[in-house]
């Protein structure tokens, strides 16, 4: 009887692949990476430009990839204002920045990450719950400013806390919102319906 | 606590073990918060909210669980490179650097809370993004305190010997430390921002944090069960090639819906699906091991832990990170309950059993006896029930969690389009509810676990050590 142990269960050889495997895999992660950045910059097709916040943003279903995927139709200025590219950043970074520092994720989730206590922001711009397009600003400025009294819970007795937003903390907060809404998250979440397209 | 009969490495362990403990026993009165929030929304409502309370729930978690790994590096460092630690005092401002550090923030994540949409929120307060909440001037201070700890570890190693565990355990730590890095920078660009997170995220529990425990599990079935090195080394091996062969781009599953492009849902879904592989390997390993011994071991109760993370490893994170991990499904179950589910079993299956085995490694050597096995004077109830209780407690939330993730997703994302009255309407359904309320019962079951498993080791053996001590003056 033989008792040398064989090639395919000795500790170099694992050692070796072990060593190989885990290289080849993130080159592969470099490579995939490298490709994937471009087009999730801000200003690609997957992730549209800031200034994207001056426009008319939909949701539509497209039958080649069968999901839904955001339409940027035409002029549509936030709070009834153009902005520049810079102006444009400058206001949904800052909206960012508040979102992280009131600690949204704690009870949100964005882009389908985060905390399963209240609803998924992804989309939240285009929620037909804002009533109509007409009023939705108003009414999204209105809540976030005091979500106490503008409860919007449904039935489920969960509130918003006041998170004492300034008004101009509140639209920039939209701001950063409507301009996720227009990135192309592959048709996530499934099956959403769209402000003002109900029935 | 008399610790100067251990060495130097196995002294800071000690230290890191009681913190980790301590913040374990935090995670849990947290998670319970949390869990009440869901059935009484008005509970603590403007004074400590779910945010608040979520957060230092999911933080205390990461927390403990790190300090626990470097407590068990530290716990074998000496016996596995034969030598002294090079930087014990270092090694030991940096344990009290690093837990003043996470004292101040938890202090401020409790009290402050929140801050404006500036640069010195995210800097000084909250970075507000989920599991790396830490603001960034505490990032830095962990960075420091890893290095110190990687020297530590490395130059320990190199003053000593090399063996097949030390050379991954030190090159696993490389990465583990790296990877931290993609976390701490601020973009405009959520897209962006969640790439680079997931990079953390996942890297760590998906791959780094993989391979440190099955450098612990290899170590801990040596110590354990006096299992041969040359085994437990091909099959370390074995296991690293298995887990960053499938976990590196596994971490496509968390780039299908955050605009990254569409072939990350034919490479995250093919490679995720071979994650579980891995953990397979150690669960035939383990139990392969334990039984070629009869089951004989010289700690019983750190065994049985080893046993409870391999198949909790295999079925919290393989078994149920498979079930919602391809796009198909992932689709409807993304930010639902369903990940809560997977979350609770994967972390508690994967690490927490490992570290707890680790701590049971380590009570006999502290209170200098020679191991812990079945003739301990109380029978050894209080870690055997301790065991049960924290392992059904765990089971049965993941359970209740799963039943409201099913529904969730059945009637907010299938039916409901995903919109904030699809999200409520699933919220205030019976089953649900259900699910929240039987996720309450068991998350007691584990607070009582965690009672009975602090009780036990600040106890266990001790009754044993006056009796040894009377036998051998009676002799003498």
């Amino acid at each position: 009887m033989n008792n040398a142990t064989p090639w395919w269960s000795s500790e170099i050889f694992w050692k070796k692949t072990a060593i190989w495997v885990t290289g080849f895999m993130f080159i592969v992660l470099i490579i995939l990476t490298l490709d994937t950045i471009p087009k999730i910059t801000a200003g690609s097709e997957r992730v549209p430009a800031y200034s994207v916040i001056n426009k008319h943003i939909d949701y539509q279903f497209n039958d080649e990839r069968n999901i839904q995927v955001p339409l940027i139709g035409g002029e549509d200025p936030l709070f009834g204002k153009m902005l520049s590219e810079e102006e444009a950043e400058a206001l949904v970074s800052y909206g960012k920045k508040i979102t992280q520092g009131r600690n949204c994720m704690g009870c949100h989730t964005l882009l389908g990450n985060g905390s399963y206590f209240a609803p998924d922001l992804t989309k939240a711009w285009l929620d037909p719950g804002w009533s109509s397009e007409e009023e939705r600003e108003e009414m999204m400025i209105a809540f976030l400013m005091d979500p106490v009294e503008n409860a919007r819970s449904f039935g489920s007795g969960r509130m918003m806390p006041n998170l004492h937003l300034s008004k101009e903390e509140a639209m920039a907060v939209i701001a950063f919102l409507k301009w996720m809404s227009s990135i192309d998250t592959n048709g996530f979440p499934y099956n959403f319906t769209v402000i003002d397209k109900e029935g | 606590m008399q610790i100067d009969h251990l060495n130097g490495g196995q002294q800071l362990a000690v230290k890191y073990y009681i913190v980790a403990i301590s913040l374990f026993v935090a995670q849990i009165i947290f998670g319970l918060l949390s869990g009440m929030q869901y059935l009484y929304p008005e509970l603590l409502f403007g004074m400590l909210d779910f945010n608040v309370t979520r957060t230092v729930h999911i933080n205390a978690l990461v927390v403990w669980l790190l300090y626990g790994f470097i407590g068990s590096v530290y716990w074998l460092l000496e016996e596995e490179s034969e030598t002294e630690i090079v930087g014990l005092k270092l090694g030991q401002l940096a344990f009290w650097v690093l837990t003043s550090a996470v004292a101040v923030v938890v202090l401020v994540f409790l009290l402050v809370q929140s801050g404006p949409g500036d640069d010195f929120t995210r800097w000084f307060i909250n970075e507000g993004r989920e599991y790396i909440e830490a603001p960034r001037w505490a990032d830095i201070g962990i960075v420091i305190c890893m290095l110190v700890f990687f020297y530590n570890v490395s130059a320990t190693f190199s003053k000593g010997k090399w063996s097949g565990i030390s050379g991954v355990l030190t090159l696993d730590l490389v990465a583990l430390a790296g990877i931290y890095l993609a976390g701490m920078f601020y973009t405009s660009n959520i897209s962006v921002d969640q790439y680079w997170w997931w990079w953390v995220i996942h890297l760590w529990v998906e791959a780094t944090w993989e391979v440190m425990v099955g450098c612990l599990m290899a170590w801990g079935l040596m110590k354990v069960l006096k299992v041969d090195r040359k085994i437990v080394t091909t099959w370390l091996y074995i296991e690293v090639a298995l887990m960053f062969g499938s976990g590196i781009l596994g971490l496509g599953h968390h780039y299908f819906w955050i605009g990254t492009p569409e072939y990350w849902l034919t490479i995250g879904g093919f490679f995720s699906a071979l994650e579980p592989i891995p953990l397979v390997a150690m669960v035939v390993h383990a139990v392969y091991d334990a039984g070629a011994r009869h089951m004989k071991g010289n700690n019983n109760p750190a065994l049985a832990w080893l046993i409870a993370h391999a198949f909790g490893n295999f079925f919290g994170a393989g078994v149920w990170g498979f079930m919602h991990t391809l796009p198909q499904i992932n689709l409807y179950t993304h930010g639902t309950q369903w990940s809560a589910s997977h979350g609770h079993l994967a972390f508690f299956g994967a690490y927490a059993t490992i570290v707890i085995a680790m701590i049971y490694i380590a009570v006999p050597y502290i209170r200098g006896q020679k191991g812990l096995g079945s003739n301990l004077p109380d029978g050894g109830w209080k870690w055997k029930w301790s065991l049960g209780l924290l392992n059904m407690g765990v089971v049965g939330m993941t359970v209740a969690l799963l039943i409201s993730g099913y529904e969730q997703s059945f009637i907010e994302r299938a039916v409901g389009g995903s919109t904030w009255y699809g999200y409520f309407s699933a919220q205030t359904h019976p089953w649900f509810i259900q699910g929240m309320e039987w996720r309450m019962i068991f998350g007691l079951m584990t607070s009582a676990g965690i009672v009975l498993l602090v009780w036990d080791l600040l106890t266990i053996g001790k009754g044993r050590v006056t009796q040894e001590r009377e036998q051998t003056q009676a002799v003498a």
